[in-house]
Parts: C-alpha cells; structure tokens; sequence
C-alpha cells in the first residue's frame, strides 16, 4: 500500500491561465481609455465627431485634392474663376510653392552662386550631424571648427568678393538661407554672451552686476520688434556721419543683443540651482574665479538648464520670421512677398504658402525640442531623487 | 620655519597690490564705467550731431504737433486733425484691448486643453497633443498671416456676407454684431449687478463662517448666481426694458449698423489666443502634474469625490507651480501684440512707426515704446506677484 501513497509532486509549471475576458483585448482597451465613465463616453464621442470633421478636410485639401504641378495661377482656379477645375474645388495649390521653391529656398541670391549656399549647408550638415550623435570621437576638434572656423567659411562662401568668387550683397539674401544664418549666428553669440551676461548678474561688483540687471531686465521688458526697430533706425544715428552698416549685420546684432538677455536668465537660473559646497569646494581646492566657473559650476550649471536654453534657441529660430518688419525677407517674409505675385494670384495661394512655410518652420522647430529631451535624458547622471 | 613664514609674508605684501581681489575688482570697475562713460559721449556726440545735419529739432514737442492721418480701428474719439499724442493714446488702447482680450482667452483654452492632455480618454489626449505640438512649434507670425492671409481674407465679399445666428454676419471686411443701445433707465440693471455681486459676497462669507461653526453647507454658487443674474433682471424689468439693439443691415457695398469687429483685430486677436494657448497648456499639464500623487490619493481617503479632489486639493497647490511662468506667457502675449504691424492694424507700434515716417522724431518714439512696453511688462508682473504671494504657500 505504501509504495502507492506517494504524494504527487508537479514537475513543470503550471500554465497560466487567460485574463478575465474583461480585462484583455481590444474590447478592454477601448472600455478602459476610451468609455470609462458616462462623461468619458460623451467625450469621446465629440472628439471622434471633431476627428472625423476636421481629418478628411485637411487631407483631402493638402493630399488628394492638391494641385502638385502648373505653371501659372490657371492650374489653381475653378471653372468659375476662368480655370478648369470643377466648380466649387478646395485644395492645395502646391503648384505656386513648386515654382516659387528656389526664390523660398534662397531668395533672390544669384541663380549662378546659389552652388555656394547649398555648398556652405553641407559644411554646415557634416559638421553639425557628428556634433550631435554622441558617439562620434573628436568633439572638441568637432566643436570648433563649427563655433569658430565654420563661420569664417561661411562668410568666404556667402558673401564672397574673395578668390575670384563674385560679391553677393546681403540685400539679395533671402528664403530659408536668411532664417538659418541669423539663428546661427544668434545661437553661437547669445550663448557666450548669455554665460557672461549671467555670471555679472551674480557677480560681487555691485557696478558690473547694476549694468547686467539694466542691460536684460530692459532688453527682456521690450518687444523683439522694438529692439530690432532700434537696430534699425537708431543704430544709424549713434554713428559717426558717413558711417553705414549693412541692414542685414543690424538685425544680427538686434537677434544676438536679444537672444542674450533671454540666454542670461536661463542660465542664472542653473547657476542658482548649484549646491553652494560646489563653490566652496572649488574654492577650498584653491582655484581662482575663472577656473571654478569654467570647471566646476558652468559644467554641472548648463546640464541644468539644457532644456531651457533648447526653448531659446527655439524661441530665437521663431523669432527670426520678425525681421519681415524691418523690410527684410526671411522663409516667412518671401512667401509673403511671393503672396502678392499676379500671376499666382488664387485664393488657395495664400493657405498652400503659409502652409508650406509652417511646415518648414515647424520641422526644425520639433527635431530641435526632440533633441533636447534626447539629450537630456543621456546627461542625467542622477541629480533626481 | 619662522624665517620661512616672515619670507612669504614679505612676498605677498610686496605683490597683493595686483593680486588683491578687491583692488582688482574696483579697478575692473573704474575701468568697465570709464568705457561706458565713453561709449555713451560717443554716441550722444555722433546723436546731436547726426540731428543737427538733417534738422530733427528734440524733444517731445512734436506730440502737441496735429497727425493728420487716419486710424482705422479707435475706440476713444479721434480724427485726423487730433494729436500725435492722442494717436499713441489711442495705439496704446488698441494695443491694450488685444492683450486683454487674448490673455483671457488664451488663459481658459490653455487650461482646457492641458487638463485634456492629462485626461485619461485616449483620444481627447492625442487631440490636445497635436494641438500643442503644432502651435507650440511654428512663429506666432506665421499663425497671425495664416488667419490674416488663408483664412478671413478670402471670406465673400460684403454682398454675399455669410449670416450667422443673431442677427451676426461674417465677411472680408470682419465680423458684425448688434449693437447694445441702452436707453433711459439702464443704470438700474447695473445697480442690480452690483447688488447681486456685494450680496453674494455676504453670502459666501456666512456660510463659511456657519460651515466652519457648525459643519453645514450651503449652496452658494446656485445662490450667488441666482443672485448675480436675478438683480440685473429686476432692474431691467423694472426699468421697462430699456435696451434696444441696432442689428447691422445689408447694403449695396458694406453692411451699415451694428458693431464691426475688423479682420485685423480678428486675426491677430485669434493668432495670439491660439498660440499662447498651447504654452499655457503645457504649463498647466507641468503644474498638476507636479502635485505628489500622494496628495489626491490622501484627499481620497478622507472621502472627497474626484472633483472635490481636483478643486480643493489639486487645483491650489498647482497654481503655485502655474503662476510664475504664466505671469511670463502674460507678458509675452502683450510683446508678441507688436506684430500688429505685420498685418496692419493700429496698435501702438504701428502708430508709432507712422508717426516716426512723418516727423522722424527716432528718439524719441523708441523711448515712448520703451517707457510703455516696460511699465506694461512691469505692472502685469507685479499683480502677478501679488496674486502669486497671495496663493503661495503659507509656512508657519
């Protein structure tokens, strides 16, 4: 009898059973996000109404009922509007920024030199892609031939008058071309400018830190347009008769002078963040100010505050779009100015280019916030608790 | 050692002058305010110069001096014979009247959309999402020009105006409405409000007082708005009516009557409230995502139902967060009102640039742009800051 009492003993794991049918599924997914409540359910519904109202008009507009080719403004009107269109079409016409595709690109710079743009955004690319990917080795070298040897390059190739290379005037500049140049130039001067800028608002001399608080807290208290309107027409005045600068060079210095003030108070914040014993240890080390601020504080500070100089950056690289007021053609300003051209004139001309400059706009804009939190999450090396 | 000591003292006496922080600090001092001292001589030196070569007489005399030039959208009496100061008067209005409006606006489709983005219905989410990414990501100028430009410019033209319900009409010249015409006896309606609002006031103040005694409730929002509506009512009841409304009428050309909001103020009006919106959004999200989740969880415990949950514990604590960098997207709507100018509609920059182009007074008008923008800037900060030390967190 005994050899037959043995007790059972389960030598594999037992399967598991399924999950409640409530709980799996796609039915469980829809009932858990989407109709939850009574409240939850009436919700979704008004916002599948707005989905299903909105989403085909803007695909049908800007894909299915879009105009991709044509050569005048005929291509883009309706039977009742002297074009072949049936009465009554609504789409893009993305015929006009086809056209127009080389003028929004680089304005009216010389069709001949225009080699020399696209030359200078390739430098500008192979010197850009490797700073970002952080794997790539030689980042110093990296670094500066892109904050400081590529802007000479740039200046040779852009403006030329230089080694047989025709010169162009910055009048003729234009499109896309002038939005990059002054975010760059605004990004490369405002953060050095911004670093200095913040330090004299913490500095112990009470002259320097008096002159930093005026100089930010008024540039940060006044529209960009105003300040780029003094750059324009006071800058003149402050100069000896005889004197000019370029209009082009004026709505740089107004960017950079402004995307300073802003770049000072971001990275004031980061330096408030830092543990006072980081000072005090830099300090016990026996190193002078220079060196604690360039080794120890600025390091950790500007880790800090990546985000918020990545908002700058975005805020400056939108805010380019108002040099338009002082007359000068940036992505934004030439589609405008392409707007008013008699031959495209439709009345889907206006929406197709402003759309397409929105698109552009919008993609460097999100890449550049992507990047930030990318980055952002690579150098947190544990400040959170 | 001794001798080794003395030594090293002798050394940096002989050389703390260069080394001494404190001399060196006064004398990068003197030396930064004797640079300053120059640049500016410099530059008033080449300023009266410059203006003495193309004969701008200084000063703000040229306020007094008549504008002659017409302004489309005022809403203070002006005219072309009125006064270069009267036009920046009435610029600063107008530019005041967008930031206003745009900032309530703004304000509560900015909570709306970031309370949706923390919403747990799935597609309310990814609606709010898109809507922040996109508005977050293009130039506010470009949002003004596609309202400007895309969207009312190409509306029928005032004979085909499209009707809207009461007695509204929508056309490329703007959007119409009827006008409010208040006869005699109106100021018993607003007595009414204002009685309303006192005794609501009262109201509100006992039932607190008897809820903290005794624990009771009292339904003072029903009341208050009974209150609050049912005074005006009487009092337009009791006044026989008096308001009549003047509803715009269709003519050959243009629609005559009623009130004419104009497409710039539209556009530019919607432009800033949108994109603003969608910065608010995310600062609302950021602020009630930065209440521990303890916190409602504890407000659950003691028995609150969600939505007492959300306005007595939530909500108080995330407006600490939300305050401060809302005071700064205040700020920035009121700057970015200066792209007006884009679209042409009068607002004290725009003003201001015209008035430069007839008298060429620079000077003087970016000072008058300055002086305004920061005493705008300054005193929206500082109801911010009392608002904000109002709700922040009594330590005690």
């Amino acid at each position: 009898m005994q050899e037959h009492d043995m007790s059972w003993v389960r030598t594999e794991m037992a399967l598991a059973e399924a999950p409640p049918r409530t709980e799996a599924g796609a039915g469980a997914w829809i009932r858990k996000n989407l109709f939850a409540t009574p409240v939850d359910a009436i919700l979704t519904i008004f916002s599948a109404l707005v989905v299903a109202w909105f989403l085909p008009q803007i695909l049908n507009w800007s894909l299915f009922n879009a105009v991709w080719t044509g050569a005048d403004r005929t291509a883009c009107l309706t039977v009742d509007q002297g074009g072949s269109l049936p009465s009554g079409w609504s789409g893009a016409c993305w015929a006009f920024v086809n056209a127009k595709f080389g003028q929004f690109m680089f304005g009216r710079y010389p069709i001949d030199e225009r080699w020399r743009v696209i030359l200078t955004a390739v430098i500008f690319v192979a010197l850009l892609a490797p700073l970002l990917i952080p794997r790539v080795p030689y980042k110093r070298l990296n670094a500066i031939l892109f904050f400081a040897v590529f802007p000479f390059i740039a200046y040779f190739l852009l403006v030329g008058g230089f080694f047989g290379l025709p010169y162009i005037e910055t009048s003729l500049w234009g499109g896309l071309l002038v939005t990059l140049v002054i975010s760059y130039v605004g990004i490369v001067v405002s953060l050095p400018l911004g670093i200095i800028l913040a330090l004299g608002r913490r500095s112990k001399m009470p002259i320097i830190k008096l002159i930093c608080v005026i100089f930010i807290e008024t540039v940060r208290g006044v529209p960009l347009v105003t300040v780029l309107f003094m750059a324009s027409f006071m800058l003149p005045l402050f100069v000896p008769p005889g004197m000019t600068f370029d209009k082009f060079l004026r709505a740089l210095v107004g960017v950079a002078l402004f995307a300073s003030a802003y770049m000072a108070e971001v990275v004031r914040g980061g330096l408030q963040a830092i543990p006072k014993g980081q000072y005090e240890g830099a300090d016990s080390l026996g190193l002078g100010y220079w060196q604690k601020m360039g080794l120890i504080v600025m390091p950790q500070a500007l880790k800090l505050v990546i985000p918020g100089i990545v908002n700058t950056f975005i805020g400056m690289f939108k805010d380019t779009t108002l040099v338009l007021i002082i007359s000068m053609f940036d992505l934004l300003g030439i589609v405008k100015q392409h707007l008013s051209d008699a031959n495209w004139a439709t009345p889907q001309t206006a929406k197709s280019g402003l759309v397409f400059a929105a698109i552009v706009f919008w993609l460097f804009c999100f890449g550049m916030s992507r990047y930030s939190i990318y980055m952002e999450r690579r150098l947190d090396t544990g400040h959170r608790r | 050692m001794t001798a080794q000591d003395v030594n090293r003292a002798g050394e940096s006496s002989r050389t703390s002058l260069i080394y001494d922080p404190r001399v060196r600090s006064i004398f990068f001092q003197v030396l930064l305010i004797l640079l300053l001292v120059f640049g500016i001589w410099w530059i008033v030196d080449n300023t009266i110069e410059n203006l003495r070569r193309s004969n701008i007489s200084t000063g703000f005399g040229f306020l007094r001096g008549r504008a002659g030039f017409d302004i489309s959208v005022s809403l203070i009496p002006y005219s072309s014979d009125s006064t270069y100061g009267r036009a920046i008067l009435v610029g600063l209005v107008n530019t005041l009247v967008v930031a206003v409006t745009g900032i309530i606006t703004a304000t509560i489709l900015g909570f709306l959309v970031g309370v949706a983005r923390l919403s747990r219905n799935w597609l309310l989410r990814q609606i709010a999402t898109v809507y922040v990414e996109v508005f977050r990501n293009i130039p506010p100028l470009l949002v003004i020009f596609f309202w400007y430009l895309g969207v009312l410019s190409i509306l029928p033209a005032p004979r085909d105006s499209i009707e809207l319900p009461m007695g509204s009409y929508l056309n490329s010249r703007g959007f119409y409405f009827p006008r409010f015409i208040w006869e005699q006896g109106a100021w018993l309606v607003f007595a009414g409000f204002v009685v309303g609002l006192a005794l609501t006031w009262f109201v509100a103040r006992r039932a607190r007082a008897r809820q903290m005694a005794t624990g009771q409730q009292f339904p003072v929002l029903w009341t208050g708005l009974g209150l609050i509506f049912g005074f005006p009512l009487l009092g337009f009841a009791l006044a026989g009516f008096p308001l009549t409304l003047e509803f715009p009428v269709a003519g050959t050309f243009n629609l005559t009557g009623g009130v004419n909001v104009s497409p710039e103020f539209l556009s530019l009006y919607l432009a800033l409230s949108f994109y603003t919106a969608a910065f608010i959004a995310e600062i609302v999200r950021a602020g009630i995502l930065g209440v521990s989740g303890g916190q409602s969880e504890a407000a659950a415990a003691l028995g609150l139902r969600p939505g007492k949950v959300l306005r007595l514990v939530i909500i108080p604590q995330a407006l600490r967060i939300i305050i401060p960098p809302l005071t700064s997207q205040y700020l920035n709507l009121t700057k970015n009102s200066s792209l007006a100018v884009a679209i042409g509609y009068p607002d004290l920059y725009a003003i201001g640039g015209t008035i430069l182009n007839q008298t060429g007074q620079a000077i003087e008008i970016v000072v008058i742009f300055m002086v305004i923008y920061l005493s705008i800037s300054l005193l929206t900060s500082l109801f911010m800051n009392w608002f904000n030390a109002r709700i922040a967190l009594k330590e005690r």
